[in-house]
């Protein structure tokens, strides 16, 4: 699916990261691990192309995401569902829309649509606040919001940045039983996050495995987690 | 472009249009900056229309008038004014030639002499009207005949100030031609303006639609609909106020002289019409060309 190869990054400050190689196989769920500032959030921009490497190579679906002109990259981007940091939401259209924004914007047909975005904002239990704006939602429904925007073109790989960042543990529990659910549907799964705790949940539910980036490099976790 | 892609741009994709945030001061001074612009445009169309017509008028009729004018001793001036009107009687190209009578020559110098003028007593000469056929008559043979059998005649056929007065009714024409495009102009750059606000303004929408996959097609659409459609509206409501005012203004009148006649006559009436499409046109480009070159730098 995604293959990372020697990748480096340079911010122009100095080396951010360093030959990192990686490969998401099909159905395979990755966390990725690491204090703050290690390069979690560049390491999946790299992956969803919206940055590009400095050193190195990065293939999606068999294609060298360096190559791609504009046009090709919002295509990668409608095949990897990206849940943001800060989740990315346009604040004046209610939230029942801003899920269906990647239908809007690769021009498919609402109408025919509505029974599975209906179907989808219930999956993530947003039923009752659908009609809110975005800035009403609180830290988890927008994350949850956020989920159901990146699944909702029924992409191949899902990628999470800190998707449980600033929610309870109730409500982290919540997230990650929603990714597994996506990652049993056969969804390839990337999740950035240094909350060891839910690391520790997930690997009970499926077989995770993580990878930490510690000194520039990119290491498969042991068992020690 | 095909007639489907100017289809959706006016009945539009409202789902489109909606993914951009309604701004609306943006969209009023859109809306003025095109109306004014339209307004004068009308303005500029009706001067150069009107001074073409002018031009053509002036240099048609005129040259089809000449005066021939008989200085004689009054006791000869009869029997001159006979006969030069049997020598145009036979030139080929005269389609009329007759003497003014007192009465006539009387109102010609009243504005300069006053109304009471004891015409007899002045050596006043003959004036004789030239009305040339199609096609005209030789004016250098006809003058060098004259000098012969007619010395006292003098044969003007108005070239010497219908020129002059053709020139300016036509630089007229072209600087209302000009102006128009300098208004075309001024238009596309304030368009472009208003858009490169627009959209950086919006960088931040932008980037969640370049995120969830929108291609810089579908984004430069949403804000091209929107500016194309507030230069429609606004200059078909400047045209609108602008065929009114011309409407309004006096019909043309021999008291007026040329600057009554500005306005449309028949067809011309189609011109400004045109004004709304061509704005429309003005803005889609502008901010067609706007949009792509900002998104490249945005994200």
């Amino acid at each position: 699916m995604i293959e990372l190869e020697n990748v480096g990054y340079n911010y122009g400050g100095g080396e951010l990261l360093t030959n990192v190689s990686v490969q998401l196989a099909p159905g395979s769920f990755h966390f990725l691990t690491g204090p703050s500032g290690a390069g979690k959030t560049t390491l999946l921009k790299l992956c969803y192309g919206a940055l590009s490497p400095t050193s190195g190579k990065v293939r999606a679906f068999n294609m060298d995401v360096k190559g791609l002109d504009r046009d090709q990259m919002a295509m990668l981007r409608r095949r990897i569902g990206v849940v943001h940091q800060d989740c990315r939401f346009l604040d004046h259209l209610p939230v029942y829309e801003n899920i269906a924004l990647p239908l809007t914007v690769s021009g498919r047909d609402l109408s025919g649509e509505e029974g599975n975005l209906r179907e989808l904002i219930n999956w993530v239990g947003l039923t009752e606040r659908a009609d809110a704006v975005p800035p009403e939602l609180s830290g988890g429904e927008r994350q949850r919001a956020a989920l159901a925007r990146a699944v909702i073109l029924s992409p191949e790989v899902v990628i999470a940045d800190e998707p449980t960042g600033n929610v309870d543990w109730d409500m982290s529990q919540r997230l990650l039983r929603l990714l597994v659910e996506l990652n049993r549907m056969g969804k390839t799964i990337l999740v950035a996050s240094h909350d060891l705790a839910l690391i520790r949940a997930a690997k009970s539910q499926v077989q995770a495995r993580v990878l930490r980036i510690s000194d520039k490099r990119l290491q498969l976790a042991g068992a020690d987690l | 472009m095909s007639q489907g892609r100017i289809r959706t741009l006016i009945t539009g994709d409202v789902q489109a249009a909606r993914v951009v945030p309604p701004t609306g001061f943006t969209a009023q001074l859109t809306l003025f900056v095109s109306g004014a612009m339209a307004f004068l445009a009308v303005f500029a169309l009706a001067l150069s229309l009107a001074s073409g017509r002018l031009a053509d008028r002036w240099s048609q009729e005129l040259a089809k008038a000449a005066t021939l004018r008989i200085n004689a001793p009054a006791d000869q001036r009869a029997a001159q004014t006979e006969a030069v009107l049997a020598i145009l009687n036979q030139t080929a190209g005269v389609a009329s030639a007759r003497a003014l009578s007192d009465e006539e020559q009387a109102a010609l110098l009243s504005p300069w002499l006053g109304q009471d003028i004891p015409l007899d007593t002045l050596p006043v000469p003959q004036l004789i009207e030239v009305i040339a056929g199609d096609p005209g008559y030789d004016a250098t043979g006809l003058r060098l005949r004259l000098t012969a059998e007619v010395p006292g005649a003098v044969l003007d056929d108005h070239t010497r100030w219908r020129e002059p007065l053709v020139d300016a009714a036509n630089s007229l024409r072209r600087l209302g031609l000009f102006s128009i495009l300098l208004i075309g102009g001024a238009t596309a750059a304030m368009i472009t303006l208003a858009a490169n606000a627009a959209l950086a303004a919006n960088a931040q929408v932008i980037e969640v639609l370049r995120l969830v996959g929108a291609q810089d097609n579908y984004i430069a659409h949403a804000f091209v609909r929107r500016f194309t459609l507030r230069a429609l509206i606004g200059s078909a409501v400047g045209v609108a106020v602008g065929m009114l005012g011309v409407l309004l203004m006096p019909e043309a009148s021999d008291e007026g002289g040329f600057l009554t006649g500005l306005g449309f006559q028949g067809l011309g009436w189609i011109w400004p019409l045109l004004i709304p499409l061509l704005g429309g046109l003005v803005a889609f480009l502008a901010t067609g060309r706007a949009a792509r070159r900002k998104l490249k730098e945005l994200a």
